[in-house]
């Protein structure tokens, strides 16, 4: 299936917001994730099946002024 | 001095420096600049994750008894900072949000249209809102009726550490002012930020001149000592200026009379 990731487009085995988390090596803590235009909290990625179509941003606080 | 509050939002501040978590050499010397300079608001910024090499959380960086000022940057229209700004909110850094919508890449200068627009719907959802911009007078008391906070015009250029070149501009906004007025932006020298403050500041906001310093804790503390003697030289009210010479001590004779 095809989701686009940070305005990229990828082809991804189904799974979930946790597991393609995990599989990019990110730490969770440091991580916002916009799924669908909606902010999606860490305790429900787990239960969040990535679909045909999403969208999905991951984001990070970073230095700013 | 001690009963001297500054109120954004429902939070009070004793201290008039704010200060921005960009361009640290080490990101461990923020704790240490906000424990050194005292300075109770600091800002963040949000990206995409870099999928290759992660950065570290800004925010592990960043006491609890400091207040969080996520900003827009990056955006380019009032929508895309409404956006950034709903998602630091979600995302738990409060209701805070300076917004920062620039569309010229060569001198960083702020789009005060987009910028109003953008105050006008956070504003609406419930954001304390801090609009950076060019200080524009008409501008000001338009953000002022659309619900902004404080209004934060910039001295010189983001990152141009020139100081303010601006002021004959910001004066106007300081005069006329309904909110408070944070000048953001361009202080490069904490005799610059004393010199905002004398004007009549409310507040300053800095970066740039502290992170990349070579010492920026102690150039942190600096900027703090700058501001309150700044602050404290406009609460007691600045003596008048003179064309002539005004002695300060008795002219009459004292050894050459006869």
């Amino acid at each position: 299936m095809q989701v686009k990731i940070n305005g990229r487009v990828e082809q991804l085995a189904p799974c979930t917001i946790e597991t393609l988390v995990r599989q990019r090596g990110l730490k969770p803590e440091a991580l916002v994730v916009e799924h669908n235009l909606k902010i999606i909290q860490q305790a429900l990625w787990s239960g969040i099946a990535l679909r045909e179509g999403d969208t999905l941003e991951l984001l990070s606080f970073v230095g700013g002024g | 001095m001690e009963n001297d509050v500054l109120q954004l939002g429902n939070r009070r501040f004793t201290n008039r420096l704010f200060t921005g978590t960009g361009k640290f050499a080490n990101n461990a010397l923020i704790p240490q600049m906000l424990e050194g300079s005292g300075s109770q608001m600091i800002t963040v910024a949000l990206r995409r994750v870099d999928l290759a090499a992660q950065e570290e959380n800004i925010l592990n960086y960043i006491p609890k008894s400091v207040t969080l000022l996520p900003n827009t940057s990056g955006a380019r229209t009032a929508q895309e900072a409404v956006r950034i700004a709903r998602i630091a909110r979600e995302a738990g850094c409060g209701e805070f949000i300076k917004i920062e919508v620039i569309t010229d890449s060569k001198y960083l200068m702020p789009d005060n249209y987009e910028t109003l627009k953008a105050t006008e719907l956070l504003a609406k959802e419930g954001f304390v809102v801090l609009p950076y911009v060019l200080p524009d007078l008409t501008l000001a008391k338009r953000l002022e009726d659309a619900g902004a906070a404080a209004v934060m015009p910039l001295g010189a250029p983001i990152g141009s550490n020139r100081g303010l070149e601006t002021a004959a501009l910001i004066a106007l906004l300081i005069e006329t002012r309904r909110v408070p007025v944070i000048v953001d932006a361009g202080i490069g020298r904490p005799s610059q930020a004393a010199a905002a403050m004398e004007m009549g500041a409310d507040a300053v906001l800095v970066n740039t001149a502290i992170a990349t310093a070579q010492d920026p804790v102690a150039m942190g503390r600096a900027f703090a000592l700058a501001v309150q003697a700044g602050r404290m030289a406009y609460l007691a009210e600045l003596a008048e200026q003179s064309s002539l010479a005004r002695a300060s001590s008795p002219l009459t004779g004292f050894l050459g009379g006869d």
